[in-house]
């Protein structure tokens, strides 16, 4: 991999040729991916294509079986306490009794050390800034189970923002929420991209948004241009299948070039 | 029945304090069992620990402590291959559960001489807990309530979110690991009262019933200790009113509360937040890691 003397220009995720294979099957054929920082990556491509699979080899959670990444210059794992995580599912239990403060807290035992016995003032002080922050202050004292689906999903983005990560991964993060609740999300984002990095997956062209600064196609392997432009090459490659590009409403910027958005970098 | 002086008996004392300590032990695990739904994990590793009993009397170590390590390891074991295996532990857990009371009951075959008090350690006998259980009692429950004060936020962690534990770095395997071994010491401290085959009950049961009442996983655990102990001093005075079997009667009361707990949540505090139904509000559950 390459190291350039300037750390602002290393890439805050790197992936190099990366594999990756589950029980004979092959779910990812030499990706690599580049992310710099202050991008909005978007990683699309259809179910099955491997997004998840390489979100959570990004994430250390999953080992490939070859290649290597890097997050922040650091082995997938090692900066996890400067990596906010937003899953795809609900991956906790809807009625485990807790608040949405309880929730939110938790996400600052990254940076807490053994035996994580006590919250500090300063975490408290986060999650009162981040649950102001995503208008969940009135909510948190309300036990997650009484969330709407919407709200839930605000909680698990605070709860991936408390830590002051300097990267955001989401994985599919409004596939289960509605429309307007959708657009909020988005707007929430686009709001705390002045400070982050953005990798975000979604097996959904549609939701790629003109926030987006560049876009890759996954599907097994990786289809990209480095740029912010979808192209219908690089879909047809991906889904191998005509896709219909117009279909959700996209904006129309999605193909072709927009002047004073994305552009190099 | 009942009259005033039953309170001055020596072994009503045990029974008491014997009722006191074993509440303390399963709210506060219990609670951690129900919601991390290891409900079955906890069945398997108290049935086995039969094994730990027959082993004893096979030799000649008491049977308590025999079940106490036999137990332990089980639950190591199964966290270990649970770690190793996914998700697909059901059937371990079924393999784990029979061959340690196969264990056990082989064990105690081979076991010279007559072994008097077995009926009590399968279905407990809260009326004659001898006073050495109860020390041995106290200082497992008071490990339990030291070891969960302590890690009570990764805990919590744990049993709510493991896979963002694991995001966060918090060492998920020990963590769990931990959880086991502190469920199977509490299966420990639950022979005397309700006996093996009945202890998975009540580790459960009151967890269970206020968990549909309770907002926070304090005071769920407070909960589950108080009714706990009135369930078990409710079936310890019966028992002795009516002349009944105590863990059985303790068992049937905690089934009866947990039923009408059923129907009361759902007018609960718990749900009286926000409008719509329940099913309006749930997101789908993770089915699995794609391409897994």
């Amino acid at each position: 991999m390459t190291r350039t003397g300037d750390p602002r220009m290393r890439p805050v995720i790197e992936v190099s040729d990366v594999s990756f294979g589950h029980n004979g099957k092959v779910i990812l054929e030499h990706v690599s991916l580049k992310v710099r920082k202050g991008d909005f990556f978007a990683l699309i491509g259809p179910n099955g294509g491997g997004k998840t699979t390489l979100l959570k080899i990004i994430l250390g959670l999953l080992v490939p079986s070859g290649g290597t990444v890097t997050v922040l210059g650091q082995p997938p794992g090692r900066a996890r306490s400067r990596v906010g995580y937003v899953p795809q599912f609900r991956t906790y239990d809807f009625s485990y009794p807790i608040t949405v403060r309880e929730m939110v807290l938790s996400g600052r035992l990254s940076h807490a050390r053994f035996p994580w016995a006590r919250y500090t003032p300063a975490d408290h002080e986060a999650a009162d800034r981040i649950l102001e922050r995503l208008r969940m202050a009135p909510l948190a004292e309300r036990p997650v189970s009484a969330l709407s689906g919407g709200e839930q999903q605000r909680a698990i983005l605070a709860r991936a923002l408390v830590g002051n990560p300097e990267v955001l991964i989401l994985d599919e993060p409004t596939v289960y929420i509605d429309a307007p609740t959708e657009v909020h999300f988005y707007n929430i984002l686009e709001d705390l991209r002045k400070d982050l990095t953005v990798l975000l997956v979604s097996h959904d062209i549609g939701v790629i948004s003109r926030h987006v600064t560049r876009v890759a196609c996954l599907n097994r392997r990786l289809f990209t241009h480095d740029s912010p432009e979808i192209t219908e090459d690089m879909i047809e490659a991906a889904y191998q299948c005509p896709v219909d590009l117009i279909a959700h409403g996209i904006p129309h910027r999605v193909l072709g070039d927009h002047p004073g958005e994305g552009g190099s970098r | 029945m009942m009259d005033a002086g039953i309170l001055s008996f020596g072994f009503f004392q045990n029974a008491i304090l014997a009722a006191v300590l074993a509440s303390i032990a399963c709210g506060i695990i219990g609670s951690l069992v129900v919601v991390k739904r290891m409900v079955t994990v906890s069945g398997g590793i108290s049935h086995a620990a039969f094994g730990g009993v027959g082993l004893g009397y096979l030799f000649s170590i008491d049977p308590i402590v025999g079940a106490f390590f036999f137990s332990v390891g089980v639950a190591l074991c199964i966290g270990i291959v649970k770690e190793k295996a996914g998700q697909e532990i059901d059937t371990l857990i079924g393999a784990v559960w029979a061959a340690g009371m196969a264990v056990g009951i082989i064990s105690v075959s081979l076991a010279e001489g007559y072994t008097p008090d077995l009926f009590s350690y399968l279905f407990g006998n809260i009326l004659l807990v001898p006073q050495g259980d109860i020390i041995l009692m106290a200082v497992f429950s008071a490990c339990i309530v030291a070891i969960v004060a302590l890690f009570y936020l990764p805990l919590q962690a744990v049993t709510f979110d493991e896979e963002y534990a694991r995001v966060m770095n918090l060492p998920v395997t020990a963590l769990s690991l931990v959880l086991l071994v502190l469920t199977a010491t509490c299966v420990i401290i639950l022979i005397r009262l309700v006996g093996i085959i009945l202890g998975i009950a009540l580790l459960v049961l009151p967890a269970a019933s206020v968990r549909g009442f309770t907002t926070r996983l304090p005071t769920m655990m407070a909960a589950s200790v108080v009714l706990a102990l009135v369930l078990s001093l409710s079936g310890l005075f019966l028992s002795y009113a009516w002349d009944l079997p105590s863990g059985a009667t303790i068992i049937l009361l905690g089934a009866a509360v947990y039923a009408v707990s059923l129907v009361l949540s759902r007018f609960s505090p718990a749900r009286r937040w926000g409008g719509g139904t329940r099913s309006d509000r749930r997101l789908p559950q993770q089915e699995g890691p794609e391409g897994r």
